[in-house]
């Protein structure tokens, strides 16, 4: 899809530099030191061309520790809308919620990402919607290293004839399993914060099986 | 800009002293600055004479113990909204006391630097850890220490064992006060005390309270016939009523029952008979806050109408655990007893989870204990293991009869949960589609593997065969043993994979007889008492008893106990195999109590010279009874 945009490429603004040149130093992946952004998107929907997305909440992680004061969490001002998934997200197109356009709530993301490592639950979505609405901005798609809730807790399943492993784990399967409230449930930041609670349990469970090690888990 | 997780920081927070006392903008203030914080159970968050943190802590899920070196006494255990590590901060001195996750927990360490100046401005705040640094360790020489707060020294003498965690304590009290009022008949009085399981009732004129009917005020004057059972209650009331302030500590409620020869204390208000009743404390209570008696936690137990409340039993029922141990109570008996207990505490369970369901079951079903628990060799807290069997329905409501039961299955698993067991990793639980069936169903699964007897069926018969029954319907049970039988005796090989499954185990010392240890993995260098002690004896014992059909008895000391008495020629051999069993149980459980874990890894380190020779010495009866199974069932190499 970039391919034949190359040539036209137009001058980068100064945020993605700098947002690129945090890259350049090479990483340890040493995980009492390693930080980790552990994010959730809310948006119009699930095509990835169509829908937009309304909210980013993300937390910031480091050894067994969530930073409250680093968290973050940005509404989007959008054209489009959907009626159907504003009941499960509660997010009203003129609602009270401050909101910033799009190209704006990036560059916080950006700055607010550097090189640290994005966590999700089911990665791939959140981070595809990103690099679809930077595109649209005209800029190159995000180049952290990402980790996925839902594949690192069934690594951490034990391994037995006995157990048959589902394909998917859905986010509220892990809050049960867990025992996390789901009380801001489909809120980006509740979402995130399961997310965030569910991947400390997930790596206290990983870090006692032999070998463990963060960078062969990366993607 | 908005951040919705300081403000669920906040939320909480303002529930519990001192936060409480703080204005919202200073508790919002603080809130941005906490770190959530993870700990899995076990792990230590301070240790002894470690430099102070940035920050103390406040829990917000789990529990967190403090113990003492060198014995490792525990001075306190902290609970959800309990703060912890703050005095050292306070006084600027080190760690006095080791902090470690004794359960799994989730909490907010608070930074100092922002908290301090709220603590010495809001008098409220300061006063409120003046009191607590003088009581929360509940410990009885800190009286002393009360308006020392800051730069205060932490007490460093231990409370006597025997006392601590007692006295001192406040009681807890039924604040579900039951009353009525003195026109009453002692007929309808007694249907209400019938009714709400309770063994006295106030009575009250107004708000204030005037008189107490008891049981034996009941069994004293109307069942002797010296009053009709239509007599008002205020005509066979005891009074006036003894009051006391419910700021009651629990050696000052002992005294005052002695005291005045009474069975029950009203607690007021103000203490005094012209405020307010607001409780009722009774002898029981007392009992149960002392917490050694298992007839007192049953009863505890058969009144709980929420899960959470049966959680504090199950602490009680440890404690009970640890002293029958240091007693050196024989194991049988004690494992009976703590097995009575915790099977009463999963019956409450599934009690409470029936109650929350809209309907009443559609058909009957018995919940099965499987594995070590339906085995009753269960006495620590572990993984729930469990299956549920429900009599045959038409196939058309078949669908609905299922999804019933595997809604209250669900309930059940996380009721237990909530009390302290864990879900079991391998998901061999009733709210698993493959362990909630039907007779037929179970009969068709169950026929499956004994005809088809490959290593996950013969593993799968090892973990179910040893059910026992919870709850419900015993005849659905029964059943189920005699179709075992019925299908064993048909397919008589069966007994061969069952009892070469029971050689599998890896041996538990090898050549040179050292210690085999784990090689690997999160317990590398430790020994697995489980896999190559006690499961070789277990399986031994299960294929053994099988094979004579006899079902019910399921604990394996008494297997081996049975079998001694089925085989008058080898009853000297089965016996030392119980013993055996007996031993290794018990000083799994030790283990356990000692790490607050499920003993199943034991550091061979720190062992004793004297226990490593009573472990070895249970070896070689394992070695010889794997001999004897080898031979009788004839299980040749090929199949090892």
């Amino acid at each position: 899809m970039g391919l034949f945009k190359k040539n036209t490429r137009p001058e980068l603004p100064d945020f993605w530099k700098t947002y690129e040149a945090s890259f350049q130093e090479k990483p340890k992946y040493i995980w009492d030191r390693q930080q980790f952004v552990v994010l959730d998107t809310e948006t119009t929907g699930f095509d990835f061309e169509e829908d937009r997305i309304l909210c980013i909440g993300a937390l910031l992680v480091q050894g067994q520790t969530i930073l409250v004061k680093e968290s973050f969490e940005v509404y989007l001002l959008q054209e489009r809308y959907n009626s159907e998934t504003a009941e499960i997200h509660g997010i009203l197109k003129r609602g009270k919620l401050q909101k910033i356009p799009e190209l704006k709530a990036l560059k916080r993301l950006l700055i607010y990402l550097g090189n640290r490592i994005i966590v999700a639950h089911h990665t791939q979505f959140d981070i595809t919607m990103i690099n679809r609405a930077l595109r649209r901005h005209n800029l190159p798609q995000l180049k952290n290293k990402t980790l996925d809730t839902a594949i690192l807790y069934q690594r951490s399943l034990i391994k037995s004839k006995l157990l048959e492993r589902k394909a998917h784990y859905s986010l509220d399967e892990l809050a049960d399993k867990f025992n996390i409230s789901k009380k801001d449930r489909h809120t980006a930041i509740g979402d995130a914060y399961i997310t965030a609670i569910a991947f400390l349990k997930i790596v206290s469970k990983l870090k006692k099986k032999k070998d463990f090690a963060l960078k062969p888990l990366l993607e | 800009m908005k951040n919705t997780i300081s403000e669920r920081v906040a939320d909480f927070l303002k529930n519990f002293p001192p936060f409480n006392e703080l204005k919202r903008n200073e508790l919002q203030t603080l809130s941005e600055q906490i770190h959530i914080v993870y700990r899995e159970r076990g792990s230590t968050i301070f240790a002894e004479g470690e430099a102070p943190h940035d920050h103390f802590y406040l829990i917000h899920k789990g529990a967190v113990s403090l113990t003492k070196k060198p014995k490792n006494e525990i001075v306190d255990i902290c609970d959800e909204g309990d703060i912890f590590g703050l005095r050292p901060l306070m006084a600027n001195e080190k760690y006095k006391l080791d902090a470690k996750a004794h359960e799994e927990s989730i909490l907010y360490a608070v930074p100092i630097d922002i908290f301090k100046p709220y603590a010495q401005e809001n008098k409220e705040v300061g006063n409120f850890l003046i009191e607590s640094f003088a009581s929360n360790t509940r410990n009885p020489y800190s009286e002393s220490h009360r308006g020392k707060l800051y730069g205060e020294k932490e007490n460093v003498e231990s409370p006597d064992p025997s006392t601590r965690l007692l006295d001192l304590q406040p009681v807890k009290y039924s604040k579900n006060l039951v009353s009525c009022s003195p026109g009453m008949t002692a007929k309808m009085l007694a249907e209400t005390m019938t009714k709400r399981k309770v063994g006295s009732i106030l009575v009250v004129q107004g708000d204030l309270p005037v008189g107490m009917v008891t049981d034996k005020d009941l069994r004293n004057k109307i069942v002797t016939g010296a009053y009709p059972i239509d007599t008002p209650a205020s005509k066979i009331m005891t009074a006036p009523v003894i009051t006391y302030p419910k700021k009651l500590t629990i050696t000052q409620a002992q005294m005052a029952m002695m005291k005045s020869n009474i069975s029950h204390l009203c607690l007021t208000k103000d203490g005094t008979p012209n405020t307010k009743a607001v409780g009722i404390l009774s002898k029981h209570d007392v009992m149960v806050a002392l917490g050694n008696n298992p007839a007192v936690l049953i009863k505890a137990i058969k009144r709980s109408t929420k899960y959470k409340q049966i959680k504090p039993i199950r602490n009680n029922i440890m404690d009970l655990l640890r002293g029958y141990l240091e007693q050196n109570i024989p194991i049988t008996l004690t494992s009976k007893i703590i097995s009575e207990l915790n099977d009463a505490c999963i019956k409450q369970c599934i009690k409470i989870s029936l109650g929350k369901m809209e309907k009443a079951p559609p058909a009957k079903f018995a919940w099965l204990a499987i594995g070590s628990q339906g085995r009753s060799e269960q006495l620590l807290h572990t993984d729930q293991d469990n299956a549920l069997v429900f009599e045959d329905v038409p196939e058309s409501k078949l669908p609905e009869t299922t999804a019933y039961f595997l809604e209250l299955s669900r309930r059940v698993n996380k009721g237990l949960f909530t009390i302290g067991y864990d879900y079991c990793p391998a998901e061999m639980m009733a709210s698993n589609p493959k362990w909630c069936l039907s007779l037929t169903e179970w009969k068709n699964k169950i026929s499956h593997w004994i005809i088809n007897p490959g290593a996950d069926e013969v593993l799968l018969s090892s973990i179910f065969f040893d059910y026992n029954l919870s709850y419900g319907t015993k005849e659905l049970v029964e059943e189920i043993s005699a179709h075992i039988f019925e299908t064993v005796g048909k397919y008589p090989v069966f007994y061969l994979h069952l009892a070469s499954g029971a050689l599998q185990n890896p041996s538990p010392t090898g050549f040179f007889r050292q210690f085999l240890v784990e090689q690997d993995g999160a317990h590398k260098d430790f020994f697995d008492i489980k896999r190559r002690a006690l499961m070789p004896l277990t399986d031994a014992a299960r294929v053994l008893i099988l094979s004579h059909s006899i079902k019910g008895i399921n604990n394996t000391a008494e297997r081996f106990e049975k079998l001694a008495e089925l085989e008058p020629n080898n009853a000297e051999f089965y016996l030392s195999c119980s013993y055996a069993t007996k031993a290794l149980l018990k000083f799994r459980t030790i283990q356990g109590l000692l790490h607050n874990d499920s003993g199943r890894f034991i550091a061979l380190d720190k062992l004793t010279k004297e226990e490593k020779i009573k472990l070895k010495r249970t070896f070689k009866t394992i070695k010889e009874l794997q001999e004897v199974i080898s031979v009788r069932f004839k299980v040749s190499n090929i199949l090892r």
